[in-house]
């Protein structure tokens, strides 16, 4: 990884530039092809750096999520956990270090769907699952300021 | 807030993240039946009104060394947690702050914020700076760190019927 692909990472989380070209009008600013920019971006989503280049929206505007939380015995997490990470609808899941140890988010295009799958879910398991949808939203997201040392 | 069928229909093709070509807003035009006018003007509205936060490169932490990352929760009063919640929101520290309802008696906490870091010593030293520069060291909370991830993409609000 070197400054440009630094500079691409830092200075391009917002604003990527609502132009025809937007890849042209980055490496213009960058000193670099538009090839090279795409590339660049290309190789760092494979390896895994960057996700996507794309649209963070605010939460609920194109449907319904919620946050879910499990208490899962530790002898079955791997198990619950690949069977959570199986659904389509879940696009976060993670261990935590908790009684409640199985975090994960469920986004559908409306509520009823969310409820479908906390249920199915609850029902294939046996287990509890906590359903914690946002109520309120108070961050203002600039991005993540990344410290290169 | 209005966000119509259109617009909708944008947000849901651009879930995935943009085709990286030379003109992407024309390519994610033609997924959706829109030329890539519509598609720049309709994004930059999207945008202007706050439901596109956001239209960028999306880094993922953990790939770029930012190994240790905390949910930490808060058991704040009601009547306070709007003022608290607005505070921490803007936190450099912090990337979410929502609130939550509480679930008792499993789950008195009503304040969710991310905090990121390179190890644990950092996020524990970060979280335990900004509790007492905010003023609300005196809440209970909780830092629950992320021990394995096992998913991680951008959310697509899939639609699910009952004959699934």
């Amino acid at each position: 990884m070197d400054m440009i692909d630094r500079r691409l990472l830092d200075e391009y989380q917002h604003d990527l530039p609502l132009d025809p070209r937007p890849f042209a009008a980055i490496g213009r600013q960058l000193g670099i092809a538009e090839d090279e920019v795409i590339a660049r971006l290309d190789r760092l989503r494979q390896h895994g750096t960057v996700s996507r280049v794309g649209a963070v929206v605010r939460p609920n505007v194109a449907g319904a999520s919620t946050l879910a939380a499990m208490a899962v015995p530790p002898e079955w997490l791997e198990r619950v956990a690949a069977l959570v990470t199986d659904y389509p609808e879940v696009n976060h899941n993670y261990q935590r270090e908790h009684r409640l140890n199985l975090w994960f988010v469920v986004a559908c295009v409306d509520r009823a769907g969310i409820d479908m799958v906390l249920a199915d879910i609850s029902r294939r398991t046996g287990l509890q699952v906590l359903d914690l949808p946002m109520l309120e939203d108070f961050h203002i997201d600039l991005g993540f300021g990344l410290q290169w040392t | 807030m209005d966000v119509s069928e259109r617009e909708l229909a944008l947000i849901s093709a651009l879930s995935g993240g943009l085709d990286l070509c030379a003109s992407p807003y024309a390519r994610l035009g033609t997924v959706v039946g829109m030329n890539e006018s519509d598609v720049i003007a309709t994004l930059a509205a999207l945008r202007d009104r706050g439901v596109i936060r956001r239209l960028g490169v999306i880094v993922r932490h953990h790939e770029l060394g930012y190994r240790a990352n905390a949910m930490v929760v808060w058991d704040v009063p009601d009547d306070q947690v709007a003022a608290v919640g607005r505070r921490l929101g803007q936190c450099d520290e912090v990337t979410l702050c929502y609130r939550r309802p509480r679930r008792l008696p499993d789950w008195p906490y009503n304040l969710f914020t991310m905090v990121h870091g390179k190890d644990r010593a950092e996020v524990e030293a970060a979280i335990a700076g900004m509790a007492i520069r905010e003023g609300v060291d005196h809440y209970p909370r909780q830092a629950l760190f992320s021990l394995k991830r096992f998913k991680q993409c951008g959310a697509r609000y899939q639609h699910r019927h009952a004959a699934e």
